[in-house]
């Protein structure tokens, strides 16, 4: 695994943790169709919610977040219609963008923006 | 989190409107998006303040950032928002305090490394500023000696955001930096010449006098090396010196035009002498976006000479007409109107036919009759009939030389001083009405029972009159004429004599 999966990955299992202690439910994790992936799927209250998790070591090479362009919010947007469609009955949704910046050895910071799109 | 406010101010010719800047930074994914009018400049404004704030230790959240700028119908040029932007977002940020940012007028165009770059217009900004009732400005510190010359302001120069951001309470070490100045234009020679320098053609010089005193334009028609230009250069230096309230116009104008304001205010009147290849957006100004003064409102107050009058482009010439008239130069655009002061001397050179030699005994002149004819006819009536004092100059002879060395030459500061007098007797004769000057009084005053010259001084006017060689117009324009030679005369009313030389000044030139 290359270093920067590695850390995507890490980024992901810590933005999952940090969700489910918000009280979320987690419905899928790294859902794939032929469009794309979603990060994380979950469930809050009525609404079903859309994760991107973005993950830096630092913020030498900008902030996580300003990774988020409006192309990947389209995408991400398509895809949540795409998992929509696979499971009918989804009710309300949401696009979220969570930014985890991990450095080496360091605890990790996480931002949680709600609504992004 | 809470809203940022500053202020900034928006020129539209001399006119400024004061801009309200808000800042609001949302949760939402990081953006900067800045609405209400701005052109391409200002739109760019993103860019300098995020990177401008991130390289003085004040780094912009990683947000959504909207600043919108107020009134959002008014369009907004240029990149003098830049410092009020910045403020508002981090007053919005809660890294100055709210308050204390939305006190003062904020004006400064912000560099990459954060300093402050100094800006064009800054005095009229200023004046602006303290007409909306602000008592703070923030300047770049390049503008600090312009921002300081208006009256009744604390102007705090700062040298960069980091600065500025202390200044509003933010806690931070100054960083010291080299302030970065406007460049320094080169100093002009002071080729206005003393009168005394003139040789030769009393008459003309007599004339420069009496336009000094009356505010009359000037028309001189001569051979090259005759002297206009030199006599034209020495106007200036005839008329007194401005007034503050001019002085500071006359400042503004020049900040605007983007000629850095140095030194303090200069009290001398202004003279313009653009190339005659001049267009007429040069002359009166212009510009689809920032709308920039041209010659003629950098010469308000002042002398505006247009050497070789013929030629000039007949468009540029007779876009004068309406300023001549009104004093009031007025630029329409699609988006708004601005108005510039253009209460100038004009003072046109002339030579009497294309190779300029038509007339002279010591030359020979080849041109046509119909090339002379059409030469100077390239001077429009509507404009020549605003002009008061027709002079022709002519070229010295030896004999002239030598005895020049004998003649008394008035000096410009003895010439000053018996025009001072002259404009002294017809402000004071003037007191009750609008008119400062005789060049600028209506006809009606001058047929009024003060106005009017001594019974029966009028006779030869009044038969030029009847035999058609001079308009009612004209008939006005002499009589103002004779106003002005009697104050530099000291007599109370003027006669016969003053009238027939009004007259000679009037139809000297061909």
């Amino acid at each position: 695994m290359a270093a920067k999966d590695e850390l995507g990955a890490r980024g992901e299992r810590l933005a999952e943790r940090h969700l489910l202690r918000q009280g979320l439910t987690l419905l899928d994790r790294n859902w794939r169709c032929p469009q794309g992936e979603i990060d994380l799927v979950l469930r809050d209250g009525d609404e079903v919610v859309f994760v991107e998790v973005k993950t830096r070591s630092s913020v030498a090479f900008g902030h996580p977040l300003e990774a988020i362009t409006a192309a990947k919010l389209a995408r991400l947007r398509r895809l949540a219609g795409a998992w929509c469609e696979a499971h009918p009955g989804a009710g309300r949704i949401r696009i979220d963008a969570v930014a985890v910046i991990a450095p080496r050895d360091l605890p990790a910071v996480i931002e949680h923006l709600e609504r992004v799109f | 989190m809470a809203i940022g406010r500053a202020h900034a101010i928006s020129l539209l010719g001399l006119e400024g409107a004061v801009v309200e800047i808000e800042a609001d930074i949302s949760n939402n994914l990081p953006a900067f998006v800045l609405i209400g009018l701005p052109d391409a400049a200002l739109g760019e404004a993103r860019d300098r303040v995020r990177s401008a704030a991130g390289n003085s230790g004040l780094p912009l959240p990683s947000r959504k950032l909207t600043v919108n700028l107020s009134p959002a119908a008014l369009p907004k040029h240029g990149s003098g928002f830049d410092l009020g932007i910045a403020m508002a977002a981090l007053a919005a940020d809660g890294q100055v305090s709210t308050e204390s940012v939305a006190r003062v007028v904020h004006l400064g165009e912000l560099g990459l490394d954060g300093r402050l770059r100094p800006l064009a217009g800054i005095l009229p900004a200023v004046l602006a500023a303290v007409r909306a009732g602000f008592g703070t400005v923030v300047v770049p510190a390049g503008n600090a000696d312009e921002a300081a010359l208006v009256p009744g302001v604390r102007v705090v120069p700062v040298v960069s955001l980091r600065d500025a951001a202390i200044w509003h309470g933010a806690e931070l070490e100054p960083i010291p930096l080299e302030a970065l100045m406007p460049a320094v234009p080169m100093a002009a020679l002071d080729d206005s010449g003393d009168l005394a320098d003139v040789i030769g053609n009393p008459d003309a010089v007599e004339a420069m006098q009496v336009a000094a005193a009356g505010g009359h334009h000037v028309y001189l028609l001569g051979p090259p090396g005759a002297g206009k230009t030199m006599l034209a250069a020495r106007l200036p230096g005839l008329l007194p010196d401005l007034t503050a309230e001019e002085a500071l116009e006359v400042a503004s104008i020049r900040s605007l035009a983007g000629i850095p304001v140095r030194g303090g205010l200069s009290t001398r009147p202004p003279l313009e002498a653009p190339h005659h290849t001049a267009s007429a957006a040069a002359i009166v100004g212009g510009g689809s976006g920032v709308i920039r003064p041209g010659a003629a409102a950098r010469a308000a107050h002042g002398v505006l000479f247009l050497d070789e009058a013929p030629e000039f482009a007949p468009a540029a010439l007779d876009a004068l007409r309406q300023p001549l008239e009104s004093g009031v130069i007025a630029i329409s655009r699609a988006t708004a109107t601005a108005r510039f002061p253009a209460r100038f001397q004009l003072v046109l050179a002339a030579n009497p036919c294309p190779c300029g030699n038509s007339g002279t005994r010591d030359g020979d002149c080849r041109c046509t009759a119909m090339a002379v004819r059409r030469y100077l006819g390239r001077l429009s009536g509507p404009l020549l009939d605003r002009v008061d004092i027709r002079m022709d100059v002519h070229r010295i002879t030896a004999g002239q030389l030598r005895a020049s060395a004998e003649l008394p030459r008035l000096s410009t500061v003895a010439a000053r001083e018996r025009i001072l007098v002259a404009r002294a007797t017809a402000a004071e004769r003037l007191r009750a009405t609008p008119w400062r000057v005789n060049a600028h009084v209506a006809g009606s005053w001058l047929r009024s029972p003060v106005g009017a010259p001594a019974r029966g001084a009028t006779a030869a006017l009044d038969r030029a009159l009847e035999r058609g060689g001079i308009t009612m117009r004209g008939y006005d324009r002499v009589l103002r004429l004779a106003w002005t030679l009697c104050d530099l005369d000291g007599t109370s009313r003027p006669g016969a004599d003053h009238i027939g030389r009004a007259l000679y000044l009037r139809k000297a030139a061909r």
